[in-house]
């Protein structure tokens, strides 16, 4: 599908003298600056016509596969569809113009959309106010993490340095508390993939700063102790933290705040539909339940009591933790995304995500082995095939399932098993896309069987096959100049 | 599918959660809209906003965006994909990443860019980070006075929780001081120094003898820059800096009140390891083709928890795309016009405004780009307001009487001459 000219990379299409855009001028007189200050030679950019440019980037678009090419049942990252209104209402032309610096009176639409927005995750967390200034879920957890830092911090009670993680737990929590100067403590997951009450217990003490816990967790399964965790969490004086990359099947039946979570950020690019655009960018708002508000990062947004919006910032505040009020288009369309739904549309989005996962679950159950066999929520995780005679792989499964044009699950993740294969449909899937997948799985199943070898040397019709990971890991060329170094 | 799931309504399938638990009667949100509705709902907010002529900056500009690049970036392969975890059908995100990295290196003459940070502000944070990750039993962190105030927030934030000291190198005229960087560095412990260019006033920094004293002291050079900016000026390589991060706003991103934009973050080989984030390479695949994957993965999160570089997962991918895209249409000589239209067009209001008699430029004779600062005999706010009812965003208020503006392509002759008309003719006292 590839055309062999356009898919080089820009450089190797650059042509001397050629250009893809004109700039306008005013037509001010010529400045010249102190040549000590600028650079000795002219920025090696490509020089490429328009046609080009559009040519080269349609190409390489098809060597790619989005949830708009097809079913991409990625599990933890909820790829749901992405409904166009809210593309366009975010590039709506009100919107794109306006500075971060603007004044707040030019800018009162904006400022009510981002409002808006903080109090809609509110109610649907069960907080009592959010700041939408994370740019991504990592970031929220980095926020999330400096508030309860700054919470313990203003009691003066600054021995609490560490922050309890579940080993299940994506890699960004323990991340997250290193980049925050705390320090991680794994609590062990029992078999069934849920916390270990009493060995979480048994690690509470005025140390623990905060307890980081994704519910449902990475297998998918509700942790029904929630409520007596956080019992004894706010006992030993630590606070609850709820990563919300898995909120999704808890649209419509039940809140973080409810819960008994202090803390929480939410994946906007996740439960509320905003494109992933490859890697971002993303959003992380995070939501605080009442007494926390004063410590969420600068600047925030308000409504005064003459019903206009200010942006304003709060001494107690753990300071800023960007320089604007995050990705506001990405909050514009998570916007759209709410008002068109409703609330009965949200509360549908949760259960029907469940069953979808459920539906997956109980129809491959006899090829692929369950290492947790209960009812899942938005996920859930085999552990590999059933049959492990034949050598294949969750990596062969994973491959071979993008000849038979689906995206692969997450693999080798939750590590609490070793072929972990971790799928998670989402509510925007129709019947008859999860029996295409289901048939695609047994098909690999029975394959495994038959055909091992073949299945190994999966993907067999993708633009590329099996890259050299280790080659570039050990001569990194990161650059076009690297590569026309390394080819001298 | 409830059959196959061996239960007879949904309900069943949240046995687990406790009833005490249960959200009872729905959210208090409002009922769901059509698309006309929706679009209604925004365009009343649009019409909330005032649409102004824009001399603010501060680090992020008015540019001018070519229509070349929503039109590809709403391309949905590339908008409504994941992080290229699987490359057999990720090489376009993964080729467009590496592209990216080509550029930004190119532009900062440095060897080695990741695939992108959050913004300008983070990505110096976690240069901070980095430096600190580097040079092992160093805590401290010196950070020039004429860095960007927000800039600095993000920095100074970071630092707190993380556990690094930042002190402040005293400004001298508007430029970082050297001889005060000397006395910092020698008071020992410094893993990094964080240099501006352009700094926040709109000055180009003179940073000969800079490299040589931070390096004497064992220390990383950071410098944070304004990626557009950097066409023309000499780049974070050739002053001998180990580290550039910036914002590239600049590069024609929309200004979308306050993002998304991007922040990037370049470095020397020797630090690749050190680098935070996602960092694409260049390989071969099993028939020999050129194929692209994201590498050296061991330093983060999601294999080395929290042993990682960093926490960022998700960066701003589609606005490296963005990135890859604009310089490509704008060629090296497409982007120096850039530079220079705002430059000229800087350097014009400038001098007219000092000609008006009521202001002055706060630095004289220092060299500046396309924004600077002006003292004013009258106080900004009256300045500021004056401007706003005229539909003009007349610049950023560092003080009372300082105010900081910036030109850009964006701005015609008539747009200039308006505002340098408002501020010879009114009373502003």
């Amino acid at each position: 599908m590839n055309n062999e000219y356009y898919g080089k990379l820009i450089f190797e299409l650059s042509r001397s003298g050629r250009r893809g855009a004109a700039i306008p001028d005013a037509g001010c007189p010529q400045v010249d600056l102190p040549t000590h200050l600028t650079r000795a030679h002219t920025v090696n950019l490509p020089c490429v016509d328009e046609p080009t440019v559009v040519r080269h980037y349609t190409n390489m678009s098809t060597n790619n596969f989005g949830v708009d090419t097809g079913f991409y049942p990625l599990g933890s990252c909820t790829m749901k569809y992405n409904p166009k209104i809210n593309d366009e209402v975010c590039a709506h032309h009100a919107m794109t113009r306006l500075h971060p610096a603007a004044p707040d009176e030019s800018v009162q639409g904006a400022l009510e959309a981002y409002w808006t927005l903080q109090r809609c995750l509110a109610e649907i967390g069960g907080m009592a106010e959010f700041t939408l200034n994370p740019f991504a879920g990592a970031h929220g957890e980095l926020t999330g993490l400096m508030v309860i830092r700054a919470y313990h911090d203003s009691r003066g009670d600054k021995g609490r340095t560490k922050v309890i993680v579940p080993d299940s737990a994506h890699g960004t929590n323990p991340a997250s508390a290193a980049v925050a100067g705390l320090k991680v403590v794994e609590v062990k997951s029992l078999p069934d993939g849920t916390v270990d009450v009493q060995a979480l217990g048994a690690l509470l003490d005025d140390s623990v700063a905060a307890v980081m816990m994704t519910n449902p967790n990475t297998a998918g399964i509700f942790e029904s102790n929630v409520a007596e965790i956080s019992e004894m969490v706010h006992k030993a004086g630590a606070l609850m933290y709820y990563d919300g990359a898995n909120l999704n099947p808890m649209l419509g039946i039940a809140r973080p705040g409810d819960m008994g979570f202090d803390v929480m950020h939410i994946n906007l690019h996740k439960t509320f539909s905003t494109p992933h655009g490859g890697g971002g960018p993303g959003s992380g708002p995070v939501g605080v339940c009442a007494g926390l508000e004063k410590f969420l990062p600068n600047p925030r947004v308000v409504k005064k009591a003459d019903g206009s919006f200010a942006v304003t910032t709060s001494p107690d505040s753990l300071g800023s933790i960007s320089a604007t009020l995050g990705n506001f288009a990405v909050q514009l369309r998570a916007l759209s995304y709410i008002m068109s739904l409703g609330n009965e549309g949200l509360c549908q989005a949760g259960p029907l995500a469940t069953l979808n996962a459920n539906y997956i679950k109980e129809s491959l159950r006899d090829l692929y082995k369950l290492p947790i066999d209960r009812v899942c929520k938005h996920e859930f995780v085999f552990d590999g095939l059933i049959d492990k005679s034949t050598g294949v792989t969750t990596l062969n499964i994973a491959k071979r399932l993008l000849d038979y044009g689906f995206h692969a699950p997450t693999i080798y993740f939750p590590l609490l098993f070793h072929e972990s294969l971790m799928i998670e449909p989402t509510e925007t899937e129709s019947k008859e896309t999860l029996d295409s997948f289901i048939d695609a799985m047994r098909s690999i199943a029975r394959e495994a069987a038959t055909a091992p070898e073949c299945l190994k040397e999966a993907p067999l019709t993708t633009p590329v096959r099996r890259p050299d990971d280790t080659a570039a890991a050990l001569n990194p060329r990161v650059t076009w100049n690297d590569l026309k170094t390394s080819a001298q | 599918m409830l059959e196959r799931c061996g239960v007879r309504s949904i309900e069943e399938l949240y046995a687990d959660v406790p009833q005490q638990l249960r959200l009872k009667n729905g959210y208090a949100l409002p009922a769901a809209k059509t698309e006309k509705e929706v679009r209604d709902f925004f365009d009343a907010l649009g019409a909330k906003n005032k649409q102004l002529t824009c001399f603010a900056g501060g680090g992020f500009y008015h540019r001018y965006t070519p229509a070349v690049i929503p039109a590809l970036l709403s391309r949905s392969e590339f908008l409504t994909s994941y992080t290229p975890y699987q490359p057999e059908i990720s090489q376009g995100t993964l080729q467009y990443i590496f592209e990216y990295q080509s550029m930004m290196a190119e532009l900062t003459g440095l060897e080695v860019s990741n695939a992108s940070m959050y913004d300008g502000a983070t990505a110096t944070a976690e240069a901070m980070m980095m430096a600190a990750a580097a040079t092992r039993k160093r805590d401290t962190v010196l950070v020039s006075a004429t860095l960007s105030p927000a800039v600095r927030a993000v920095i100074n934030t970071y630092a707190r929780y993380h556990g690094v000291t930042v002190r402040e190198i005293a400004a001298d005229n508007g430029v970082t001081s050297l001889d005060d960087l000397r006395v910092k560095l020698a008071e020992g412990k410094v893993a990094g120094v964080i240099l501006p260019q352009p700094n926040y006033f709109g000055i180009i920094e003179d940073l000969t003898g800079f490299a040589e004293e931070i390096h004497a002291a064992g220390a990383l050079m950071i410098m944070n820059c304004i990626a557009a900016d950097l066409a023309v000026l000499r780049s974070p390589g050739e002053w001998g800096a180990d580290i550039a991060a910036g914002d590239a706003q600049s590069l024609g991103m929309p200004l979308h009140y306050g993002g998304p934009y991007l922040g990037f973050l370049c470095c020397t080989k020797p630090l690749i390891r050190k680098m935070p984030g996602r960092i694409v390479g260049a390989t071969t695949d099993e028939n020999d083709n050129r194929t692209f994957v994201l590498t050296l993965q061991a330093r983060e999160q999601h294999i080395r928890r929290d042993k990682a570089t960093s926490n960022i997962c998700s960066n701003q991918g589609l606005m490296a795309l963005h990135t890859a895209i604009y310089l490509s249409l704008l060629g090296p000589d497409g982007l120096k016009e850039v530079c220079d239209a705002g430059m000229n067009g800087a350097h014009y209001l400038a001098d007219r405004l000092t000609a008006t008699g009521k202001m002055t430029l706060a630095y004289p004779g220092k060299p500046f780009l396309n924004e600077f600062a002006m003292k004013c005999s009258f106080n900004v706010d009256n300045l500021l307001r004056l401007c706003l009812e005229n539909e003009i965003l007349g610049g950023i208020k560092i003080d009372a009487s300082t105010i900081l503006i910036a030109v850009t392509e964006m701005q015609t002759k008539a747009e200039i001459d308006k505002l340098v008309q408002l501020v010879a003719t009114s009373n502003l006292e």
